[in-house]
């Protein structure tokens, strides 16, 4: 019980700090980095509620693909960060306002006792019919049977998204040599053949 | 204080999401920034899902931040394409100056 009360409060310790050094860092590489910190303690945080499948979905898809992308954005980008920091020392009170109300609303409201039954409705009988599987299991069978259109439905929101985001990038560059696939199927044998009779002895 | 429970993880997670609006607000000016705040408080409601998944013994919530988890993507996929085309029109990526379409 101590190792695991230890551990989560490393996780979530690291979890914070690695957070608000996202906000306040100067450079964006370092937010980018420090939000793949973040991500590697939710995930540690996640193993510890035995969210196995999730923590490892974290570290896969958020720090392989989207933190990834987010560091090629801020090297692509070839902006002068000292001049968009400027307004931060503005802006810092009015942020911190806010940020402690909304804090001390949540932190009251989870404190504020809520009542945590034992597991209910259908979905969670059905678990409890079964307790003998591993996370992943557990997941992959409530997600292929109960949610299997909401599971179609998420994979579209990728394709759309996918789709979106090679067209919004994508630009026709002049000067560039393209393949024109119409041309190329239209083309004829009498138009780009020619038979010359060449004579013995003479060039073309 | 060595029990860990329900409310040790939703108070990390509120704390999370504090820290990501406080970010929005504090960086008004980088788009960068404000897209990684937004992804700190996604992650901060995965974090609320799933504790809430672990304590109530329902797997639903971790079904629910696998869906998040894909929004979430996709919602980066789309805002960094946004950012790189503005930036390629207007040189810069100050929220400030994004108010072309204003009447």
């Amino acid at each position: 019980m101590v190792v695991q009360a230890l551990a989560f409060y490393a996780f979530a310790a690291v979890l914070i700090s690695a957070g608000i050094m996202v906000v306040v860092s100067k450079n964006p590489v370092h937010s980018v980095l420090f939000l793949i910190l973040c991500f590697f303690n939710a995930a540690g945080l996640f193993v510890m509620m035995g969210a196995e499948f999730l923590a490892m979905i974290l570290v896969i898809v958020y720090v392989g693909a989207v933190a990834v992308l987010f560091l090629f954005v801020v090297m692509m980008l070839d902006v002068n960060f000292t001049e968009l920091r400027e307004g931060f020392a503005r802006y810092l009170p009015i942020g911190l306002v806010i940020g402690v109300v909304l804090l001390i609303e949540l932190i009251v409201l989870v404190s504020g006792a809520i009542p945590i039954g034992k597991a209910s409705g259908p979905v969670a009988k059905a678990i409890a019919k079964q307790p003998s599987g591993h996370n992943t299991e557990m997941i992959g069978r409530l997600l292929y049977t109960d949610y299997f259109y909401l599971f179609q439905a998420a994979g579209m929101v990728l394709l759309v998204a996918m789709i979106g985001a090679i067209v919004l990038t994508h630009r026709r560059r002049d000067g560039v040599r393209r393949q024109s696939i119409a041309k190329q199927t239209a083309r004829k044998s009498s138009e780009s053949i020619r038979v010359v009779d060449v004579k013995p002895g003479e060039g073309l | 204080m060595w029990e860990i429970g329900l409310g040790h993880y939703l108070t990390v997670a509120a704390i999370l999401f504090t820290i990501g609006i406080f970010g929005i607000f504090l960086n008004r000016k980088n788009v960068i920034i404000i897209l990684m705040s937004v992804e700190l408080m996604l992650l901060a409601v995965n974090i609320n899902f799933v504790a809430f998944s672990w304590a109530l013994q329902d797997l639903v919530g971790q079904i629910f931040t696998m869906f998040v988890l894909t929004v979430a993507a996709a919602e980066a996929a789309i805002g960094l394409a946004i950012l790189v085309i503005y930036f390629r029109n207007r040189g810069s990526i100050e929220v400030e100056d994004i108010n072309v379409m204003k009447g």
